[in-house]
């Protein structure tokens, strides 16, 4: 099915994608398995669960609950340590579908420590996990500071040869345009927006908040307005193009995000609702839209929605 | 389904055994034999249970082996837990006329659930209980009232001393089952899917792996790249086979593959 739709095919920061959707990191990408599993069910690239300096166990369970609206997360960045991926590596080598490593780390110099090493295992781009809002500490800060943002990216630029490199944004800030053009400047071959809005749920019951870390990250249905928003403001002010995420659970969702500025969409809750065969609902909804409309290519629909 | 956990009262406790207890709740939720909950204590920490009584009462039976087991331990009647699910597949008894069960330890959770089932609806059941000792030997009162029950312990401590394997291959001599399920220790699975293989039997077995949101969602309990919590924890032989990490890698909760022992020992 998905190898007929050829013009479903995208270009992101110079790597492409035989369909506009991508597996979001922290959905699914534990292991090299269940990472082919997902390209080889329709996505157009997947996205390895964030990496980070050191072994990290994560919070305790409640880490991901969600209603029919959204889905409230606080995982807390679970990682084996950028030294213990070796067999992961290993698997994943001669994959015929694009690999973006995502990293975290505490410090300005630290993300390029991890990159490099990340670097030297040839994903086709390396995401900075520059907004997990989950974790003291971890990627928040970084995000909703420009100056700190740029020189993040400017310290991977220098790391990475020649894999690209791009930033994830948090739309916790009100400072969002800012990071993003800061990032740009400082050579950020992509963007990539949003991460979770920040959150909390109580569980009146228990009188307790219900995530283990009491506050998380907001996806799903709830927040696509949101990503749409920042995703078209990021466009209007940015020149490197962007992977829209946030709210998308079908093909039409996907196409307001392109229409706002995505060049590529990111999908990971909408696992939730919809099983692993989202990839291929998604890519199906958006070409029978595309048909409906003639739209012969899906490039075309980026950024639409800008006069 | 709102996959958020609510507050359920602690109607009954049973005492198993020194470790193991039977918890009652004061809810219905219907599940399939083989299905579980995540069990929340807040503040502490979410884990799943599989439901070992679905009614009239709905009971999970826990062995205390953690943190987590130890804070369930101290609640009483009348106290509060959160619950969630129930989750995964559960097993398929479609078709089934007879069947013999195979439990190691705490596993005996699920195959309990599934052996009331199975005698509601006629089926002839057999089933092999084992466990280390006496002490972590649980629901043999329960399971008595299903069918033929033979007790096996590693220490002779009650019923036969030896193995759950060594007592289905003796029965194996006399008699054929159109079906195996099993639960228990990883090693013990794998023996009964290579009996029941030589004997031309279909089985199944219900695994488990660190899970964190019970709705295939975020990828800690993947097994070659199969979601227990979803796509299982009941797989067939058929599927048994293909997971080259079965028996020997398992991933801790920060992700990191480890052996299926240090696992085990991380957890107990």
């Amino acid at each position: 099915m998905v190898e007929k739709l050829a013009e479903l095919k995208v270009d992101y920061a110079g790597v492409k994608f035989r369909n506009p959707t991508v597996l979001v990191s922290g959905v699914l990408g534990t292991d090299a398995a269940t990472l082919k599993m997902v390209a080889k069910r329709g996505a157009g690239a997947v996205t390895m669960k964030s990496i980070g300096p050191e072994e990290r166990a994560g919070h305790n369970n409640p880490t991901i609950v969600a209603t029919e609206h959204f889905m409230h997360n606080a995982v807390g960045l679970p990682t084996p340590g950028y030294k213990n991926l070796g067999d992961k590596w290993e698997a994943l080598k001669g994959r015929d579908f694009p690999l973006i490593a995502s990293v975290f780390a505490r410090s300005v110099e630290e993300h390029a420590v991890v990159a490099e090493e990340v670097a030297s295992h040839k994903p086709d781009l390396i995401e900075i996990n520059l907004s997990c809002p989950n974790v003291k500490g971890l990627g928040h800060a970084f995000g909703t500071d420009p100056e700190v943002a740029g020189k993040i990216v400017e310290g991977v630029k220098k790391v990475s040869g020649k894999v690209p490199v791009i930033a994830k944004l948090t739309p916790n800030t009100h400072r969002l345009v800012e990071v993003g053009k800061a990032c740009e400047e400082a050579g950020a071959d992509g963007l990539v927006a949003i991460n979770t809005l920040g959150g909390m749920m109580i569980n009146i019951d228990a009188r307790r908040p219900v995530l283990h870390n009491k506050f998380g990250g907001v996806s799903g249905p709830a927040i696509k307005p949101v990503a749409v928003k920042s995703i078209y403001q990021l466009y209007a002010n940015c020149k490197i193009p962007i992977l829209g995420m946030g709210g998308i659970i079908n093909g039409e969702d996907a196409i307001e995000l392109m229409m706002a500025g995505a060049s590529a969409v990111g999908i990971g809750t909408a696992v939730h609702y919809r099983g692993i065969e989202v990839f291929e609902l998604v890519i199906k909804e958006m070409n029978d839209w595309m048909d409906k409309n003639n739209v012969k290519k899906v490039s075309e629909l980026v950024g639409a929605a800008h006069e | 389904m709102s996959d958020i956990p609510k507050m359920v009262e602690i109607k009954r406790i049973q005492k198993e055994t020194k470790n193991i207890r039977t918890f009652f709740l004061d809810t219905a939720i219907n599940s399939a034999p083989g299905q579980f909950l995540m069990a929340w204590l807040p503040g502490i920490d979410e884990k799943p249970f599989g439901v070992s009584f679905k009614a009239p009462e709905l009971g999970i039976t826990v062995e205390q082996k953690g943190k987590f087991t130890e804070e369930l331990f101290f609640l009483k009647e009348g106290d509060k837990i959160g619950i969630r699910g129930p989750y995964g597949n559960g097993f398929d008894t479609e078709g089934v006329k007879t069947a013999c069960l195979v439990a190691g330890g705490v596993g005996v959770a699920p195959i309990n659930a599934l052996a009331i089932e199975l005698k509601q609806k006629g089926v002839e059941v057999k089933i092999i209980l084992g466990a280390r000792s006496q002490d972590h030997l649980s629901l043999s009162e329960s399971l008595l009232q299903c069918g033929e029950l033979y007790i096996t312990t590693d220490d002779g401590s009650m019923g036969e001393k030896g193995f759950t394997t060594n007592k289905l291959r003796a029965l194996l001599k006399d008699e054929k089952f159109d079906k195996i399920y099993t639960c228990g220790p990883e090693v013990m699975m794998i023996e009964v899917m290579k009996i029941a293989d030589s004997n031309g039997i279909e089985m199944e077995a219900s695994l488990e792996r660190y899970m964190r949101c019970g709705t295939g969602v975020c990828g800690a309990c993947s097994i070659n790249g199969i979601m227990v919590c979803k796509d299982g924890p009941v797989f067939n032989s058929g599927q048994l086979k293909k997971l080259t990490e079965l028996g020997k890698w398992a991933r801790s909760k920060s992700g990191k593959k480890v052996t299926l022992d240090d696992y085990c020992r991380g957890k107990c």
